[in-house]
């Protein structure tokens, strides 16, 4: 399998104070990914750096075995939602069809394909019916979906997205994570920074688990064992006492989800 | 006549200014202009001192290369120091201005100048400051001219650059992540600020170049909520601040600038009244227009 994103002793340092050290990694195509690890780990600081955001002063990334800027058209980006203004005079489409900017295409006009590539988008995600609202007037989960459109639209092979699930309400981390599969189904890349030690198991195929140091990367029956989760949580005691618990349920696979998800 | 040239120069410093200033607002830097309208000094006082003369060319071409440089020094603080926006902005501009008051001070016996000479045009006179070619042909007010050149360039840069302005406004991030150059777009914007500040101040005085450039886009900013509606939203209401503004003067026989200024506050205090999506009023008579629940109602 040939392999989609790697890092060679990459350190990263905000003020000269290492937020990464020496990660040294390499993911596979067609997978679905968790980055994983405490507040502060540095989780966000990987995605920037694989997106070429901060420069890193050590070490180097490829994506599909090139540099970023040879790839960087099958390479989407989905930031923190905190990241920007949800009060921006902005509608839900026009932040969907933002996916098809490009750079060297700012000045000529969007075409057909682009505006029906940015609606598909947004019917994937369930929001095509929002599509004339102000971003404002969304709720979290659904500010969330018009991002993933947004990189939906993109139409890349690689997807690199920052807590797509954090403030999602039910129903949107349902259809985010269905829409997810699908996407790897179809042979894309799919990169998640997720902070949520329940669900993660259940959601990735392979695991990044971080905490400044790359503390493990692998299939996530080889990385989600209660010995490098304490290492990267380190003394974070409630977290530590439900760790056990959740590589107990992992043992036992037996869940309502992976029932509903047999296919008939 | 001289009416018409006045409400004219109004509209078209309202218009360049609006333009730029939705953006401003925007990326939280409504307060850019002020600085700007403080931190030309040095520039004003060193072109003074180079070209020994009150030409205005030299001391426009001064005060906007500072204008630049404040600009530089505003993001140099915010993104390197990594202080915030709003003190970013205030340190520079008083450091900027204290500068010039220093070499001012300095050069107290060869300069008779202060900022006044280019901050304080006054809108009024524009009518007086013809434009007379050579041959003695009568080409109407000089800053007519210059104000619709710099409208042109700046419909230029908003038409054109429509969608980099946007994508590096709403989310830089995203847009660098692309591959845009969100640097580029941010100084662009930045240029054209200083430049037409700079050449306004000169028309038209500094306080109706700081309030076109703020009240109008914050007006458009609570009455819709898309960004080309709020561009057009905003000239319409520039255009209409400079013509009410003019007719208030008249009225009361009072200062033009000062009027136009006021005029556009009381623009915004109605939006912010009647908004129909945020307006004060507007949400009171909408909380009595909903239905209360009939009794034994049950949520479902
Ligand atoms: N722009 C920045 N400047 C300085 N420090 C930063 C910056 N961004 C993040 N940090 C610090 O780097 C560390 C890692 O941050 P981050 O990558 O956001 O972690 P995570 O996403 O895992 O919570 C944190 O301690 C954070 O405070
Ligand atoms: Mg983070």
């Amino acid at each position: 399998m040939k392999t989609a994103i790697e890092t060679h002793n990459l350190t990263v340092a905000y003020n000269r104070r290492p937020v990464l050290w020496d990660i040294d990694f390499q993911i596979p195509e067609g997978q679905l990914i968790g980055v994983l690890g405490p507040n502060g780990s540095g989780k966000t600081t990987l995605l920037k750096s694989l997106m070429g955001l901060v420069q890193p002063s050590s070490g180097y990334v490829r994506l599909f075995g090139q540099s970023l800027d040879e790839v960087r058209s099958r390479i989407s980006y989905v930031p923190q939602r905190e990241s920007v203004d949800w009060d921006f005079p902005i509608s839900v489409r026009e932040v969907a069809v933002m996916g098809r900017y490009r750079k060297h295409k700012l000045l000529g006009r969007l075409n057909k394909e682009d505006h029906r590539l940015a609606d598909e988008a947004l019917e994937k995600v369930g929001m095509l019916s929002f599509a004339d609202r102000q971003i404002a007037q969304l709720s979290g989960g659904q500010q969330q979906r018009v991002f993933v459109a947004r990189a939906l639209a993109q139409q890349a092979d690689l997807y690199l997205m920052d807590e797509p699930f954090a403030g999602v309400d039910a129903a949107s981390e349902e259809a985010i994570l269905s829409l997810l599969k699908e996407m790897k189904q179809a042979g894309k890349t799919v990169l998640i920074v997720h902070h949520d030690l329940h669900t993660a198991h259940q959601f990735f195929d392979w695991m990044v688990l971080l905490n400044t140091r790359l503390i493990k990367c692998g299939p996530t029956s080889s990385v989600f064992t209660a010995d490098y989760l304490k290492q990267a949580y380190g003394g974070q005691l409630t977290i530590l006492s439900q760790v056990s618990d959740l590589v107990k349920a992992r043992d036992f696979p037996i869940r309502e989800r992976s029932f509903k998800d047999q296919p008939k | 006549m001289n009416a018409f040239w006045i409400i004219l120069t109004g509209a078209l410093v309202a218009t360049s200014c609006g333009l730029l200033g939705t953006f401003l607002i925007l990326r939280k830097m409504a307060m850019v202009g002020d600085a700007i309208s403080h931190a030309v000094l040095p520039g004003i006082v060193i072109a003074y001192l180079l070209s020994e003369s009150r030409d205005v060319l030299p001391m426009l071409i001064g005060a906007a290369a500072l204008g630049v440089l404040t600009t530089f020094m505003i993001e140099f603080l915010y993104q390197k120091a990594r202080l915030q926006i709003d003190a970013s902005i205030g340190i520079t501009f008083t450091w900027l201005f204290a500068i010039g008051i220093i070499l001012i001070s300095l050069y107290a016996g060869q300069v008779d100048l202060d900022q006044d000479c280019v901050l304080y045009g006054e809108i009024a006179y524009v009518p007086l400051d013809l434009w007379i070619t050579e041959s003695g042909r009568l080409l109407g007010p000089r800053p007519v001219w210059i104000l619709s050149g710099v409208l042109a360039l700046i419909l230029l840069i908003i038409i054109l650059g429509y969608r980099g302005l946007k994508i590096t406004t709403f989310d830089p991030e995203y847009a660098a992540a692309v591959g845009i150059s969100t640097v580029f777009w941010h100084y662009l914007l930045m240029s054209a600020v200083s430049v037409t500040t700079v050449v306004a101040f000169e028309s038209v005085g500094a306080i109706l170049v700081v309030a076109f450039l703020i009240v109008p886009p914050a007006t458009a900013y609570l009455l819709t909520e898309k960004l080309h509606n709020m561009l057009l939203l905003t000239v319409g209401l520039g255009i209409l601040t400079a013509v009410s503004g003019y007719y208030l003067a008249v009225w009361i026989d009072g200062s033009v600038a000062g009027a136009m200024a006021v005029s556009s506050g009381v623009f915004l205090l109605l939006a912010v009244l009647f908004s129909p999506s945020t307006g004060v009023l507007t949400q009171r008579f909408r909380q009595q227009a909903i239905p209360v629940p009939a009794q034994g109602y049950k949520e479902r």
